[in-house]
């Protein structure tokens, strides 16, 4: 089982054998869900001189236990983004192993699902656990989710009551006045293709490390980058898959050195251009949950709120 | 928990075999490959305007055109030029090796909406790879399109990649073959020379509503040339181009190849017509 663990003053997602060392209060992870589903680097396949191999055999069942409603809304997004065209068996061969157990969290001053319109959600998760107290309020989500309750019966009651419900109700009232952010995303994708030129992505550009920070954290980034790594001697190796960037240099540059977003400007564009405009005239939703990593990582403070403020032409605190 | 059959892997590259390989100029050199079973050879099927994902194992994997046509069926064919770490390893492949190669991927040409209409391929520098492919296929299905022509524009002779190939072209009376050169350092090439924009002037006597035109080839080429077709008032979306793209997947995953903030060009390009390069920015 994979689950938040605090860490210093941060929480990260780990394997846990002990369960007293879960911590129900953990709310962001460093980093989100995808490091067990798409790994920062695992290798795609053996090559030698017979040819190519993959080996799915050794890739293990587990559970993620405590992903809040952005992380799977955004888990949603994954999904569907290596089911389409065509489907990424590295991701679903981990992902039909994994069972997800939501878990009800409060916000923070960063946290703005409710402006993403993730603040809940009905599907993504085979068991939801909302916090009421004394108990949990479970949601079943999947047929697996069901095979777990069945098989711990002494752990649930079937009789969910009207009382229980207004309990929900309450608690669901109390989280919605606990977001602090002040953040509107009304006709984001229109102002982002309006200021295609604005002054406003030099100005950052000027600032961003392009360290990549921001879409290592992100729970809907998916890129990578491939490399071969082979052995000194024999024709024999990995080819390996890394988690990459659109904020790095090389991105975007092809053999012989043409460079299609050689400005900082360029690339941050690109990220906010996608996150907030084209991937909602995609799917009707911008690829931001809310889940406020990017705030909490960006060493320079450029992040969603930020871009979104600027780029609606507000003052944004330093 | 039960586990479902195990889903196909496009990662996976195929073995296929480098038949002949000759050059075309100094740096790009034409390849022949063959899927190493014959069956398998015979019935890969692709279109005009495709790529290949070409694999050398322990050095990489990079996108390359597809230089032949599938109404040849049986051979794959490239153009390459040598420009870095994975060509400078396909280069040294001697004919009868084993080289991985998976796809095709990407749209190709629309050839469907292209049915019936006068074809005007125009191409520069490497752009005749790509093209070379759809040009044989409008010649192998002659009777799919009205009139069809050829204009390519090399810097000097030497340089004008599948040359004999074209030169021998203008004979054919159901092909339009004008070649062109900026330069003639050779005293005998025997077609125009200027600039490809000239050639313009012998494309003549055509409905614009029924033509296609698609123009590849340098950055440089595309603003002077689309300049010229659209005085011709060839509908926009009936001007086809190919773009390339940094691409480590060829399958929508990776992200280099991203267009707007979500065109992966791999699954829908390569080929945009030049509405949608005016309308997504930063393209060309």
């Amino acid at each position: 089982m994979n689950s938040g663990v605090r860490q210093d003053n941060r929480f990260i997602l780990q394997k846990i054998d002990d369960v007293s060392t879960l911590d129900l209060t953990a709310l962001r992870t460093t980093l989100p869900f995808k490091k067990l589903l798409v790994p920062p680097k695992f290798s795609l396949f053996h090559f030698d001189s017979k040819g190519y191999a993959t080996d799915f055999s050794t890739l293990q069942k587990r559970v993620i236990f405590g992903l809040h409603p952005c992380d799977i809304k955004a888990l949603l997004i994954m999904d569907e983004f290596h089911a389409k065209e065509f489907k990424d068996p590295y991701y679903y061969e981990r992902r039909n192993r994994t069972v997800i157990i939501g878990l009800s969290c409060l916000p923070d001053d960063k946290c703005f699902c409710n402006a993403t319109g993730n603040e809940t959600v009905t599907e993504g998760f085979d068991l939801f656990l909302t916090d009421l107290g004394e108990y949990f309020l479970v949601w079943v989500g999947s047929s697996r989710g069901d095979d777990l309750v069945r098989e711990c019966p002494k752990l649930t009651d079937a009789n969910v009551g009207h009382e229980d419900l207004k309990k929900y109700m309450q608690w669901q009232k109390h989280r919605s006045r606990q977001f602090k952010m002040d953040i509107d995303l009304t006709a984001m994708p229109e102002i982002v293709e309006l200021s295609y030129d604005s002054h406003v992505w030099e100005q950052e550009g000027k600032k961003c490390l392009s360290c990549g920070a921001c879409t290592i954290v992100c729970p809907t980034c998916p890129c990578y980058t491939v490399l071969d790594e082979a052995e000194l001697v024999k024709m024999e190796g990995e080819r390996v898959r890394r988690w990459d960037s659109c904020m790095f240099r090389e991105y975007s540059m092809v053999a012989g050195g043409h460079n299609f977003r050689e400005a900082r400007s360029e690339r941050l564009r690109l990220r906010f251009i996608h996150k907030l405009q084209s991937f909602v005239g995609k799917f009707g939703k911008p690829a931001c949950v809310g889940c406020g990593r990017c705030l909490d990582t960006c060493p320079v403070g450029i992040d969603i709120l930020s871009m979104v403020k600027h780029l609606q032409g507000e003052e944004v605190r330093a | 928990m039960s586990h479902a059959v195990q889903i196909k892997n496009p990662y996976l590259p195929e073995a296929m075999r480098l038949i002949r390989r000759n050059p075309l100029t100094e740096d790009v050199h034409f390849f022949q490959v063959r899927a190493v079973d014959m069956e398998r050879a015979l019935s890969l099927d692709y279109s005009p305007g495709q790529f290949m994902m070409v694999s050398i194992p322990g050095i990489g994997e990079a996108p390359f055109s597809i230089s032949s046509t599938p109404s040849r069926p049986g051979l794959l064919e490239f153009g390459i030029r040598r420009v870095g770490r994975i060509t400078d390893a396909i280069f040294k492949l001697k004919e009868n090796s084993l080289i991985g190669v998976r796809g095709p991927y990407g749209n190709g040409f629309p050839i469907d909406n292209m049915t019936g209409h006068n074809l005007i391929i125009v191409m520069g520098g490497l752009g005749a790879i790509p093209l070379r492919s759809l040009l044989f296929y409008a010649l192998d299905n002659r009777d799919h399109f009205n009139n069809i022509y050829l204009l390519y524009g090399a810097k000097r002779p030497a340089e004008m990649l599948f040359r004999k190939e074209f030169l021998n072209l203008r004979e054919r009376e159901d092909l339009k073959c004008l070649l062109t050169v900026d330069k003639d350092d050779t005293g005998k090439w025997p077609c125009y020379t200027g600039l490809v924009t000239n050639l313009f002037r012998h494309v003549t006597d055509f409905d614009p509503q029924k033509t296609t035109v698609v123009v590849i080839g340098p950055p440089v080429m595309y603003k002077f040339v689309i300049a010229e077709i659209l005085k011709l008032n060839i509908p926009k979306h009936q001007i086809l181009m190919s773009l390339e793209r940094r691409m480590k997947c060829g399958v929508g995953k990776c992200g280099h190849c991203i267009l707007g903030g979500y065109i992966y060009t791999c699954l829908e390009g390569p080929v945009f017509s030049y509405w949608d390069v005016m309308n997504m920015k930063g393209l060309i």
